[in-house]
């Protein structure tokens, strides 16, 4: 039998425990097949990323009158080109004079924007009705023009660029968010009847392509309005983003309806109140707040989908960039690359914000769950 | 326990059918109920009258035809890319069939790349290897955050179309080329016999399937576990390329060559469809990646913990214990994902690869201008599809949700 009479030496404490060096041994070198994988990223990393930095800033053309510096100089970006159409890029063939009313009404709309969005700030019902009441109609006058306000009028074949896919989001949003709540609410009613017919729509539509309900709206929707009755080239696919995009919020907020615990209703039927109140000061207020992560997702989709509105002849950002792009004037090997750069730099930056935003919001509503 | 209590107390607020005055249509809950839906089911019915009617008033005026009088009219217009034969001089339908069985060839082939390389990417982005977890993370959210459009548009303009021309192409070890004309693949060229290779294939699979099967059991019985895998490779190989040489070759490859300004032979690809592809399949997968990576997130901790307790190398953790449960959670997202790749690939009208919308929505509707009867079969068409697709779904869950007591 064996008994210990001395204790054993103290093992050394390991090599590294923290610093950079333990977390590279850690994370990067932690087997030989990890090893291997790192070295090989790495390279290609030295491979891929240098050229492409190299093409974005120290190649790429920055300022030039047209294309032909640009055409000499094809191994970097022709950002010059970028910097000339940039107007255009933001306004479309908006009067130069008159492109105040543009940015006011962006700003405008980013100001209660942020004010919804901004957890616990104040009164944030009456940005609400602003943003969906008020806001759509002093918008629409600004751009559009009401003479008797001593706006001139601005015909929407004129509007384009950035300004239009913002205008086409915004819209969406602001006609789908209560469509798409009342359609949660058709779609989880007692009447058969109401039940019926939001599930048609709201499976309908999702069932298609964007593409096919904006062919819808822009060739049967005149067939569908009296004869004589023009509508116009831009209100139509309008028409359609809104019945798209309302069909998805109302799955996203019947997902929030469906979440709130079964106690809350009760509660409210207890406490005597009827339908529309029930809803209005007890169930919505909590599911809608529940559901924001997913508008602000389903909003994503909806800023990338506004992309297809060129097929029905609106004048949007990539449609502008293609119309800029084909310029005789700046043709050139490097012109596409760039303004698909620039395309994707702004769309990135937006979306990522947003996604980045939504997730942050849920993991606020999801504090009270974590243990 | 209080029996005969039960609703007695509360029906006469309810008000009885004796007392059913003028005043209880409205406090009735049931009787609100039905002239709420009437009144929907009027406006509707309503709003869907007038637009009939003044769709036909239109229709008529502009000389546009009703019903499918077009149907077999002569389509008078070529497309470039077809999977069944077609002319000008094929009919409307004709075209409408062409353009269907575009949709779903995109679909179908995009569906099997992006699925594996969603994964890849998803199982990247749960790597303990840094470098590679970003990387996988940078491209999912360069997927996510830029619109399919954008992305077409940049591989059709400013990658496939700056290619160089076929005398410049770029050589795959001279299997494959590429160039601004398209992908040249090898075109498989069949001889006498080569159905007889595919059966045997066929029957290696079965049979490999039907081992599989045996040594489960065999496993469950006796506990001894068969070289599975080995096995299965060997039935799945073997058959196949014993009938490729005992038939004398059936098989051949045809391999694209420059014969003066074009490449000729091969399987050519046109620059529209690989966009397409290429395009749905990177932007597909970066979502895939992320319900892959939530589905594996989403198993327990402890599931990893207790198969290492029972003394499960990493491998087969995977494999038998995280896998199976986190495929429940990735197979529903993962078929809306796959809805989504047929519904996007509508996007082909953009750059031209003729598909049911370009073709049919597209210029049949232009040429007859029958807007409600083109739309109604292209969106009905799309509507089956996703409708088939999640009926399947449905059944699949029926079979591997969770079985609960």
């Amino acid at each position: 039998m064996f008994v210990r009479e001395a204790s054993e030496p103290e093992l050394p404490p390991p090599l590294l425990t923290s610093g950079a060096l333990a977390w590279m041994r850690a994370h990067l070198f932690s087997s030989p097949l990890n090893t291997i994988t790192t070295l090989l990223l790495v390279a290609l990393a030295v491979w891929l990323v240098p050229p492409l930095i190299a093409w974005a800033t120290v190649d790429a053309v920055w300022s030039a009158p047209d294309g032909a510096l640009c055409r000499a100089h094809q191994e970097g970006a022709c950002w010059a080109f970028i910097w000339q159409k940039l107007g255009y890029l933001l306004y479309g063939s908006y009067p130069f004079e008159q492109r105040w009313r543009v940015d006011l009404t962006e700003g405008v709309g980013a100001v209660l924007i942020v004010w919804l969005l901004w957890p616990g700030a104040p009164r944030r019902d009456i940005g609400s009705g602003l943003f969906f009441v008020a806001c759509p109609v002093a918008a629409y006058l600004l751009l559009a023009g009401a003479p008797m306000l001593g706006l001139s009028r601005v015909d929407t074949i004129l509007w384009g660029g950035v300004f239009v896919s913002l205008v086409t989001a915004l819209v969406g949003i602001v006609v789908s968010l209560p469509l798409g709540v009342l359609l949660a609410l058709g779609r989880r009613s007692s009447l058969p009847f109401v039940r019926a017919a939001s599930v048609v729509f709201i499976e309908v539509v999702r069932g298609v392509p964007f593409i096919t309900v904006l062919f819808m709206a822009n060739n049967m929707l005149p067939l569908f309005l009296p004869p004589g009755g023009e509508s116009d080239r831009f209100i139509r696919p309008l028409v359609g983003i809104a019945l798209f995009s309302a069909a998805y919020m109302a799955e996203e907020v019947r997902g929030g309806l469906q979440t709130l615990p079964r106690g809350q209703y009760e509660g409210a039927m207890a406490l005597g109140l009827e339908y529309w109140r029930m809803m209005g000061l007890i169930v919505l207020p909590q599911a809608l707040v529940l559901v924001i992560p997913g508008i602000v997702n389903n909003f994503i989709g909806l800023f990338k989908d506004t992309t297809l509105v060129s097929i029905v002849g609106v004048n949007d950002f990539l449609e502008a960039l293609d119309h800029a792009m084909k310029d005789p004037a700046w043709a050139g090997p490097s012109i596409f690359a760039t303004g698909y750069a620039f395309a994707a730099l702004f769309y990135f930056v937006f979306c990522y914000a947003m996604s980045r935003y939504s997730a942050a919001m849920e993991r606020r509503l999801a504090a009270g769950r974590r243990r | 326990m209080f029996p005969y209590h039960n609703g007695r107390a509360c029906a006469p607020a309810r008000g009885s059918p004796h007392s059913a005055a003028m005043g209880s249509l409205f406090t009735n809950a049931r009787a609100r109920g039905y002239v709420y839906q009437a009144v929907l089911a009027a406006a509707l019915v309503a709003l869907a009258t007038l637009a009939w009617r003044n769709a036909v008033a239109n229709m008529a005026a502009r000389g546009i035809p009703m019903g499918f009088g077009f149907w077999d009219e002569t389509a008078g217009f070529d497309v470039n890319q077809s999977l069944i034969s077609y002319s000008a001089l094929s009919s409307y339908g004709r075209a409408f069939w062409v353009g269907l069985l575009n949709t779903l060839l995109v679909g179908a082939i995009s569906i099997a790349l992006a699925t594996p390389l969603g994964f890849v990417v998803g199982v990247a982005r749960l790597s303990p290897n840094f470098i590679l977890s970003r990387l996988a993370l940078i491209y999912v959210e360069l997927m996510r955050n830029t619109p399919l459009l954008l992305q077409l548009y940049f591989w059709y303009n400013a990658v496939l179309k700056a290619l160089p021309g076929p005398k410049q192409s770029l050589s795959f070890s001279g299997v494959a080329f590429l160039n601004n004309r398209g992908l040249y693949l090898p075109r498989p060229e069949f001889a006498d016999g080569a159905g007889l290779v595919l059966v045997a294939l066929l029957a290696g699979i079965a049979a490999a399937v039907a081992f599989a099967l045996y040594a489960r059991r065999r496993q469950a019985l006796t506990g001894q576990i068969s070289p599975v895998a080995l096995v299965a490779t060997l039935l799945i190989l073997a058959p196949p390329l014993a009938a490729y040489y005992g038939l004398g070759r059936p098989l051949d490859f045809s391999f694209a060559e420059l014969k003066g300004f074009n490449l000729r032979g091969g399987l050519q690809l046109y620059p529209e469809f690989v966009a397409l592809v290429f395009g749905l399949v990177t932007y597909t997968a970066g979502f895939i990646a992320e319900i892959v990576r939530a589905g594996v997130n989403a198993v327990s901790h402890g599931q990893t913990e207790a198969a290492s307790a029972l003394g499960l190398p990493r491998g087969r953790t995977l494999r038998l214990i995280i896998v199976p449960q986190a495929m429940r959670l990735i197979i529903p997202p993962l078929t809306s994902q796959w809805l989504n790749i047929v519904k996007n690939s509508s996007l082909a009208v953009f750059i031209g690869y003729p598909d049911l919308v370009l073709v049919f929505a597209g210029t049949v509707l232009n040429q007859t201008q029958a807007a409600m009867q083109v739309m109604a079969v292209t969106m009905g068409v799309y509507l089956a599809i996703s409708l088939a697709l999640s009926a399947l779904l449905n059944a699949f869950n029926a079979r591997f949700a969770l079985k609960e007591r």
